[in-house]
């Protein structure tokens, strides 16, 4: 490999660079000074805490799940398809990812909320109430989080060569044991990335969860809420929970580091 | 370190030129405030500053409405208040305590809870007492928010136990909750029904189960503007401020 020269980078620009790295390690720093560390075993199972983590965790496994029954199909016809349309389907699928996560809360109550759009006939037919129900968080997460799996897992689909596909059918595979026992194995790196990604993201849900679900203890009050509603009465309480976060961020981080940072 | 922070900002005070109080100098009250308050004060706040700016026609004021609660937790983590208005003492004596209010607070205004229910009351709820009924979907202020405070000592006045469906996380989120249809009822201040004007419909809680909420005010030790600030805490208490309180539904101090 031939070594590239090194150039120095202007003052400025390397000032300004600091700066922006400062601006990054700051809060974490902030949020590890403060920790009570030594209180941490007992703010961890106090009831409260209890009860998030165990709802963060089903949550986010959850939507984590919905993304794979319903994001995986579709991110396979994106990737394999020519409908007509397909690219407003995308777009549409990925408005998530920027729209703001309250927006998508308020947009969820007025679709699936007791007087929503389609939230009437659920309650009114099947008898099913989404808002303030743990499946309402579900929900909520999946709305926010999914869009990371469908892209991850597309551009998986995309990146892959098709003649595998094709050395299977002519070898007498059907479409699904194809898909099976080539495609899934060949895109397993990028179905672990698109839900590792999916999962992070489902369990950071604040917004759209605390609008849409409501917020009670041991139902909708996943670890965002506890740590909001946490932080004006028990500001220790709120510190571990996020310290909860902050090392599930960094071992995510962590697990994906050769596909973010290639060395 | 600390010692080189005070004295650079005693010079930034300095060479910025921030105020002292007014009354010193003889000055006019001018420049912006920000009035932390309790969420519940939301119309009638807006409604108070119109007056106010057209007494002070040099001073603007922003608000941050929000659960008194979470206003004291970020006046103590140094949020730049002015001034705090709560919906309870509980969370300004937690700002006096913590050192950050030093002025003694004053209570300018009192409230009443009501139950909130969808517009003509369909499920025909009478009072407190009807709310525990399962299938009925309540929804109540969080424990640590004054509203979710004096819920919880109006059910016990009552011997009624709630389960509620939510625990939102001020009074104007709770009621949303119900005018827009996803709870059947949640307790709040009859000012918040009074607010929505004729949006959701409003239960009368007997006297005798009520629970009057008291709302104190005070500067916050902080202020970049206490000349102002101190001028917006006398203004609520003016006949003017107390008029629109009064219209909004509020009780006298």
């Amino acid at each position: 490999m031939r070594r590239r020269t090194r150039s120095r980078p202007p003052i400025a620009v390397a000032i300004l660079a600091a700066l922006a790295v400062v601006f990054f390690v700051v809060p974490v720093v902030g949020l590890l000074q403060r920790a009570p560390w030594s209180e941490l075993g007992d703010d961890l199972t106090d009831p409260v805490v209890r009860d998030a983590l165990r709802l963060s965790l089903v949550c986010s496994l959850g939507a984590t799940a919905l993304a794979f029954v319903l994001g995986l199909p579709l991110a396979w016809i994106l990737a394999r398809t020519q409908l007509p349309g397909r690219r407003i389907v995308r777009a549409l699928v990925l408005l998530p990812m920027v729209l703001p996560p309250v927006v998508g809360g308020v947009a969820l109550l007025l679709a699936f909320g007791r007087r929503g759009l389609v939230g009437q006939y659920l309650d009114d037919w099947l008898g099913v109430r989404l808002p303030f129900t743990t499946w309402g968080a579900i929900l909520a997460e999946a709305f926010v989080a999914m869009p990371f799996f469908i892209i991850v897992v597309e551009a998986g689909l995309r990146s892959l060569d098709r003649r595998y596909e094709d050395a299977a059918a002519t070898l007498g595979a059907r479409g699904f044991t194809t898909f099976r026992r080539v495609v899934l194995p060949l895109i397993a790196p990028s179905l672990v990335a698109g839900a590792a990604l999916t999962w992070a993201r489902a369990l950071g849900e604040f917004g759209a969860t605390i609008l849409f679900a409501g917020n009670l203890q041991g139902e909708t009050q996943t670890m965002p809420l506890a740590i909001f509603v946490e932080l004006q009465t028990n500001l220790g309480g709120a510190i571990a929970l996020s310290l909860v976060l902050l090392a599930v961020s960094v071992v995510v981080l962590v697990s994906l580091r050769d596909r973010w940072f290639p060395a | 370190m600390r010692r080189t922070f005070v004295v650079i900002a005693a010079f930034a005070a300095v060479v910025l030129g921030a105020a002292p109080p007014a009354r010193a100098t003889g000055k006019k009250p001018s420049g912006g405030i920000t009035v932390f308050a309790a969420a519940s004060l939301t119309d009638s706040f807006n409604a108070i500053a119109k007056q106010f700016e057209k007494r002070y026609p040099d001073v603007s004021v922003k608000f941050d409405f929000d659960s008194s609660s979470n206003l004291a937790s970020q006046i103590q983590q140094g949020a730049p208040a002015d001034v705090f208005a709560s919906a309870d003492e509980a969370n300004l004596q937690k700002v006096v305590d913590s050192d950050d209010v030093t002025a003694t607070p004053v209570v300018f205004a009192k409230n009443r809870l009501e139950i909130a229910v969808d517009k003509g009351n369909p499920k025909k709820i009478r009072g407190l007492a009807d709310l525990d009924q399962s299938g009925l979907v309540v929804v109540l202020c969080a424990d640590a928010v004054p509203c979710g405070k004096y819920a919880t000592e109006a059910f016990a006045n009552a011997g009624v136990s709630v389960r509620p469906a939510s625990k939102e996380e001020n009074a104007k989120a709770t009621l949303s909750k119900v005018s827009l249809g996803e709870a059947d009822a949640s307790v709040v201040y009859v000012t918040d029904v009074k607010a929505t004007k004729g949006d959701v419909t409003g239960v009368k809680i007997p006297d005798r189960q009520n629970v009057v909420a008291t709302y104190p005010i005070a500067a916050v030790k902080d202020t970049q503007n206490s000349a102002a600030a101190e001028a917006w805490v006398q203004f609520v208490q003016s006949k003017a401020a107390q008029s629109t309180l009064r219209k909004l539904g509020f009780l006298p101090p």
